[in-house]
């Protein structure tokens, strides 16, 4: 496209033939009031703040709207000559007598040097500028909202003022608004959790969190725009290095493996289902995992322990074993939480004055080191009750020097049942097998055991290695496992696996079956067994003929062969009957 | 005294085998009736395995092997679900009860469900009673001799 020189303020600049004026005076840094201009979408000259004087080449003067006006070759542009200004005090004053008193009108006067509008001012709190209809159209693409009625009557609405099904709640809307007329809420009671409050949003395009590797942003097609509608695109067009490819999906690769490390962790178990701590419902009740993102220094709270409300919590319960030695969720104990939630108890202190509760079954402090540091947490004034959390409910009659929650537990140690008023409630969550472990463990040869861990080849002596030659497990995958136990099991892992590989050979099983040309018929049944193809038809000889190398000794082809030509070395046929008569002899 | 079957087990190795075993290191208790032959897969089980137990004196013979999916050899397992049947039959055409074999999934894991097979099997056992083959005058040498076997030449 053409490039055309054009003036604004005196100050020359060369941009392309026909685009706005506005955007040439942004990159100029010449600044001009706007409130219904977003980049990314059609200029629409509603609110009329953006008036400059154009003079064109034959010298005619007009009072136009920089950010939908044209440049043209030799245009001169003045923004703060006494026109255009004095237009768009008229034009401002006319939007803040429609309005109640907003912010942003508000500072806007104060910058133009104006006072309160002649005409007083109204109620609405909408300029009309049709800027998120224009958002909803353009870059989401959903079209759930638009201009209503005529005159003084006209508004922003969704269809037939009914909730519109096109509106994918995305937030566009509400983001660009230029006085918070329109705002997100959820309708029908509190269902935004902690995460959202203090954890940050759940943005569509984040770097995970700060120590990420790779340390990039990546796109949750969950959250984001292009995904639900295929508009939108925005990053892709502020990204200055052009990084953002929508179109790049995750892919599968084939990749050939000597070995093969399972390390597929645990997942957290989702409190929500345990109606009688109200997680999700009552406001501070978090998850562990929730409070040491809060506790990060990298997270959203800069690593301050603090509450929804943005105050400093005066009193933290902890609650252990929340699904874990629990027989309606699992029974079985996930034995890195008490020393965690010791850990938690002891920052806590550190961080805040909050008294802290630590409600549990039986402590479990293990390991080295761990018994002292449970002794040194008792020092440090922390409240340690014996009897399980029962319940959280919000306080009947909340006194201003207590908390809002109350803990309902039976002190098992003092004998009596106890409500302990507390701001804020951790949950320690059970570990949980991951959900597709017995696919995933499918796929590899590896089964899981009743709670959804990975069976290792011998509790005991093969505690890293399955039952697969070649597969190894490594941490939470095999079950709950703190860290330097998971750190030590990966490195058996490693280890096994890299003793498996240097060899550059594998050793086979002495096991395996084998076939006698002389007695084999040719019938080819045993072919078809064969899982592994390990069998195949010597058409010269016109014999079946076993390929040792891959060859597992199942055994499947033995039992099936009618002529009795093929031994099982190691189970053979006549060991086998050889067992039969001695075990029942 | 009452009676006390003698059961022979087929387990797979990876599987029930396995199975058994944790039942022994978790002290699970089982009946002692249960004589176990380890075999690679439930798929190498033999249905000749089988007659010549019950042949031997067996009262029942059980087959255990991986659940149906989880086979360490792919589909072995299958194979086995494919001839158990059959090789009732067999023994239901000789006049003996079929319920004398019986084919059950236990995976590695399933140490309880093991003992719990192996009570039920034996309670079912005890109460059909002793199945005295040997009294059906069944020379086993002399059928042998006659199909121009002998122990040598099996395997």
């Amino acid at each position: 496209m053409a490039q055309v020189n054009i003036r604004i303020d005196g100050r020359p600049i060369e941009v392309e033939d026909g685009s706005f004026v506005l955007q040439a005076a942004e990159k100029l840094g010449v600044e001009i009031p706007t409130l219904c201009y977003y980049k990314y979408v059609t200029p629409y000259a509603a609110c009329r703040l953006c008036v400059v004087e154009a003079r064109d080449q034959r010298g005619r003067t007009r009072v136009v709207t920089s950010c939908n006006y044209p440049a043209s070759e030799g245009l001169e542009i003045l923004t703060h000559t006494p026109r255009p200004v004095a237009a768009r005090r008229t034009n401002l004053e006319m939007l803040m007598s429609r309005c109640a008193p907003l912010p942003v009108l508000e500072d806007l006067a104060r910058k133009l040097g104006m006072g309160a509008p002649r005409w007083g001012h109204g109620t609405d709190t909408c300029i009309l500028c049709g800027l998120c209809v224009r958002v909803c159209d353009e870059v989401v693409g959903a079209q759930a909202i638009g201009f209503a009625s005529r005159g003084i009557a006209r508004t922003v609405t969704t269809p037939f003022e009914i909730d519109a099904e096109a509106c994918i709640l995305c937030g566009a809307c509400a983001a660009v608004c230029p006085t918070g007329h329109i705002r997100m809420e959820e309708p029908g009671g509190r269902e935004v959790i902690h995460r959202e409050i203090t954890l940050g949003p759940n943005a569509a395009i984040t770097v995970p969190f700060r120590q990420a590797v790779p340390n990039a942003p990546r796109i949750d097609p969950e959250y984001c725009v292009h995904f639900r509608t295929g508009g939108c695109k925005v990053c892709a067009k502020v990204c200055p290095k052009e990084c953002i490819d929508h179109a790049d999906e995750g892919c599968t690769e084939e990749i050939e493996a000597g070995a093969v490390i399972l390390a597929t962790g645990f997942q957290d178990l989702d409190p929500a289902p345990l109606k009688q701590y109200g997680y999700g419902k009552l406001p501070n009740v978090i998850t562990s995992m929730e409070f040491e993102r809060m506790n990060n220094a990298a997270g959203s709270t800069d690593g301050k322990i603090q509450l929804e409300s943005g105050g400093e919590p005066r009193a933290i319960a902890i609650l252990h074993c929340i699904g874990s030695r629990d027989e309606k969720h699992h029974p079985y104990c996930s034995r890195v939480c008490c020393m965690y939630a010791l850990k938690f108890a002891h920052l806590v202190k550190e961080k805040t004055a909050a008294e802290v509760y630590q409600l549990y079954i039986d402590l479990r402090a293990f390991g080295k080191g761990y018994e002292e540091f449970f002794q040194r947490i008792l020092t440090e004034g922390v409240n340690v009750i014996r009897g399980k959390g029962a319940e959280i409910v919000p306080a009947p009659h909340s006194r201003r020097d207590e908390g809002p929650l109350l803990v309902r537990c039976e002190d098992t140690l003092a004998g009596r049942f106890r409500e302990i008023p507390v701001d804020m409630v951790i949950l320690c969550t059970a570990l949980e097998a991951q959900k597709d472990a017995k696919e995933t463990g499918r796929k590899f040869g590896v089964s899981v055991g009743a709670d959804g861990w990975f069976i290792e080849r011998h509790p005991k002596l093969g505690p890293v290695s399955t039952t697969t030659d070649g597969v190894f497990l490594a941490g939470a995958c095999q079950g709950p496992k703190d860290i330097p136990d998971a750190v030590a099991q990966g490195g058996a892992a490693a280890g096994q696996a890299m003793s498996l590989i240097i060899r550059g050979e594998v050793e086979m099983d002495a096991a395996c079956a084998v076939i006698d040309d002389a007695v084999c018929s040719g019938c080819r049944l045993c072919n078809d067994l064969c899982s592994y193809g390990a069998v195949s038809f010597d058409a010269e000889k016109k014999v079946s003929i076993v390929n040792a190398a891959l060859c597992k000794a199942c055994g499947t082809c033995i039992a099936g062969c009618p002529s009795g030509a093929i031994r099982g070395l190691h189970f053979t046929d006549g060991q086998i009957y050889a067992e039969i008569e001695g075990i029942l002899s | 005294m009452s009676f006390e079957p003698t059961l022979v087990g087929f387990l797979c190795t990876w599987c029930s085998y396995t199975g058994a075993d944790l039942a022994g290191t978790a002290r699970m208790k089982y009946p002692p009736n249960l004589r176990v032959i380890r075999v690679m897969c439930s798929g190498r089980v033999d249905p000749n395995f089988i007659l010549e137990a019950l042949a031997r004196g067996a009262d029942g013979v059980l087959v255990c092997g991986c659940h149906p999916g989880d086979c360490h050899y792919v589909e072995g397992n299958y194979k086995c679900r494919r001839r158990l049947p059959i090789t009732v039959k067999l023994v239901e055409g000789m006049g003996i009860d079929p319920r004398r074999v019986r084919l059950e999934w236990v995976s590695a894991s399933e140490a309880s469900r093991f003992t719990q097979v192996v009570i039920e099997f034996t309670d079912e056992i005890r109460a059909l009673g002793p199945l005295r083959l040997e009294e059906w005058a069944f020379d086993h040498e002399a059928a042998d001799a006659q199909l121009g076997h002998n122990g040598q030449s099996r395997g």
